[in-house]
């Protein structure tokens, strides 16, 4: 029987294999940030224990920085945090991307950017989000922070081997349809638990035809749906978005590694424990309304009703959903009206996502009681879009143009949606109070989030979608 | 951290699906730089309404559910973020084993790590647990992990599946780094073999 490239990619990192234990795991890259890594690095002080390989490690600052005069962090604690991460890397040795570097930003941004992300290797970071690097054919998933503190004591950790799943999806995905959308879609269907116990394999023609940016977002949300990971199998795409990169193998180097990345696809007779088959077409813009990412639907659709559900606790479930998002049940989504616009998060804020974003706003205005944000992943991503001229025409709209960080994906910064107010959000989470206490997030992809912007209410971005830039429609998907 | 034996305590019930790190403990309590005292913030948003004052309909803001040691849940426990400070925040609270239909794949890690122990049982014994009692009280329940068994007043038992190395670590309360750092040659082999760079 042959094997998948989750077999291939656990087996060759395998330390130490024995009886009624799970397997002894090596990680090849730790990523860290300043939430999730402060008790990890005062529990080895503890022990006066040293970080075994802090050439593998690698860590910048984005959760709670300011977007706005990012040296001025006014809140104490978030402060603390931030020193305390720049303190940790120096004592431990740890290459650390700081506020004033270039190469700052969002730490599932940067990873790829700087060519930290590459196949084959076993990627962890205190962050659930790092299922992202699973795009390049990597194995990566969040950990916690006891976790954390054992990879950088030991460079490996205890895991027992999830099942597979194979999500495959076939076909071209329709006018203004984005792999935003193509996540939210899955969720939607599946639930937020159809991957808890599997690391999911996407595959299919239409994740071949994704960019390395739409592979991203996809692999990113894979959390979502409860999976440890997801992975998709690299190829050319893959090969040429890594050369080049900072830390990515160079030259005759570099060929070596392509012919061992090649090898790190599903054999043809690998049995996968789940096949979930979708086919690209049926999937339309998507949308949530509630407080979990699978109570989502197509822009087209109407707010379900509490009559709508199956069980008592169904029905318990949506009233509290229904209540705390400020909806009845039967509104029109396209009547839903908007007060704040987020383009950015580890899951769309990359340069493609602000081009998209960029092309449906291009000549037109904010909606006067709409304030709007564009906060780019990375300080890289910043640059090269300002060289594109993408922040004017933002800008020129009425869009704040921001440093990079995590922002209003989480509301741990400045940036805070208040009580009762409503935002479409280019980002990951819908839960109550993410965004701010009592704030109302709907999840959308980046080109739907700047037709809301636009109108002030949500809308089917294919109704004003009009650019005839063939670069940008390509983007688009027009 | 000291081994986890037998647990007699009492529960507290939260019929919920889908209860989400976010709400187990707010963005905004996740700035400290330490372990301790994140209780006061568990399910911070449920607990306080905006003024500060406690929400007296929130499970575990009722009389009879103070004291809680054992947390009885629904599908999906813990999803979303990572962030170990949830089961910090459940254990400075009191709680010590939580119950549940199924427990997101982070926050189940984290849980062990952190000497709590997180229980999937099925949704008729979750329902039989709940049952057995009015609202959000339940009787004391007994817990032991070496014969993985819950068993309530009544004396009906329910049996669960428990990793059998998580379980002798928890029942060791055995520190991990400590074991693994007993693998050193196994680590430096594979480094050497592969070369990790």
């Amino acid at each position: 029987m042959g094997k998948t490239i989750i077999d291939k990619l656990w087996e060759s990192h395998v330390v130490a294999k024995e009886v009624n234990k799970p397997d002894l795991l090596y990680i090849d890259l730790h990523l860290l940030h300043e939430v999730t890594s402060p008790q990890a690095f005062a529990g080895l002080r503890e022990k006066n224990r040293k970080v075994r390989r802090p050439d593998l490690c690698f860590a910048t600052m984005d959760h709670n920085i300011p977007t706005v005069d990012r040296f001025n962090i006014k809140d104490d604690t978030s402060r603390l945090q931030v020193e305390t991460l720049e303190k940790n890397c120096e004592e431990f040795g740890i290459k650390l991307e700081g506020l004033d570097s270039l190469q700052q930003g969002i730490v599932h941004v940067i990873g790829p950017e700087l060519g930290l992300t590459l196949p084959g290797k076993t990627i962890v970071c205190g962050d659930s989000h790092t299922s992202t690097h699973g795009a390049f054919g990597a194995l990566a998933f969040g950990i916690g922070t006891s976790e954390v503190e054992h990879v950088l004591a030991t460079q490996t950790l205890w895991q027992n081997k999830p099942k597979q799943m194979n999500v495959k999806i076939e076909g071209e995905l329709g006018y203004g349809v984005t792999a935003k959308d193509v996540i939210l879609w899955f969720i939607a269907n599946y639930g937020t638990n159809a991957g808890t116990g599997y690391i999911i394999e996407f595959s299919g023609s239409t994740v071949r035809d994704f960019t390395m940016e739409e592979r991203m977002t996809l692999c990113n949300m894979s959390i979502e749906a409860g999976a440890k990971a997801s992975v998709i199998a690299p190829d050319e795409k893959t090969f040429s978005y890594v050369q080049r990169k900072t830390y990515a193998p160079k030259e005759s180097e570099f060929i070596e590694k392509c012919e061992e990345w090649k090898q790190l696809v599903s054999d043809y007779d690998a049995v996968f424990d789940h096949v979930i088959e979708i086919n690209a077409s049926d999937i339309e813009p998507m949308i949530t309304w509630g407080t979990t990412p699978s109570m989502c639907l197509p822009i087209s659709g109407h707010i379900p009703a509490p009559e709508s559900a199956l069980s008592i606790e169904e029905k318990q479930s949506l009233e509290s959903a229904l209540s705390y998002m400020g909806f009845d049940g039967h509104e029109r989504l396209e009547d839903v009206e908007v007060q704040h616009v987020f383009i950015g998060s580890c899951t769309n804020s990359r340069l493609s996502d602000l081009i998209e974003a960029s092309a449906v706003v291009e000549g037109k205005e904010v909606h006067p009681d709409v304030r709007a944000i564009v906060v780019p992943g990375s300080q890289s991503v910043k640059r090269e879009a300002e060289s594109l001229g993408i922040h004017q025409i933002f800008q020129n709209a009425g869009f704040e143009w921001r440093d990079s960080g995590c922002s209003m994906c989480l509301g741990m910064n400045d940036d805070i949606v208040p009580e009762g107010e409503r935002c479409a959000s280019t980002s990951n989470r819908n839960f109550a109070g993410r965004q701010g206490k009592g704030a109302r997030t709907h999840l959308v992809s980046p080109i739907m989030a700047a037709a809301a912007a636009i109108k002030g209410r949500f809308t089917d971005v294919r109704s004003i979608l009009q650019t005839k830039d063939p670069e940008v429609n390509r983007y688009v998907g027009i | 951290m000291s081994g986890f034996k037998t647990h007699t305590g009492k529960a507290a019930s939260l019929k919920r699906d889908h209860v989400d790190t976010d709400q187990i403990i707010p963005k905004q309590f996740l700035k400290k730089i330490d372990k301790a005292g994140y209780g006061e913030f568990l399910f911070f948003d449920w607990r306080y309404h905006s003024q500060g004052q406690e929400n007296p309909d929130f499970e575990l803001n009722k009389e009879e559910t103070k004291g809680s040691s054992i947390l009885i849940t629904g599908k999906n426990f813990g999803c979303g973020s990572s962030r170990e400070h949830a089961p910090w925040a459940l254990k400075d609270y009191g709680f010590q084993i939580i119950i549940a239909e199924s427990f997101a794949d982070i926050f189940f890690n984290n849980c062990v790590k952190n000497g709590i122990l997180p229980i999937r049982l099925s949704e008729n014994e979750i329902q039989q647990l709940n049952n057995d009692r009015s609202d959000s009280v339940i009787h004391q329940l007994t817990v032991s992990l070496e014969d993985q068994q819950v068993v309530n007043e009544l004396g009906d038992r329910f049996d669960f599946e428990f990793d059998p190395y998580w379980k002798k670590m928890l029942i060791n309360g055995w520190d991990e780094i400590s074991v693994t750092l007993q693998y050193e040659e196994k680590i430096k082999n594979y480094e050497n073999e592969r070369i990790v760079n």
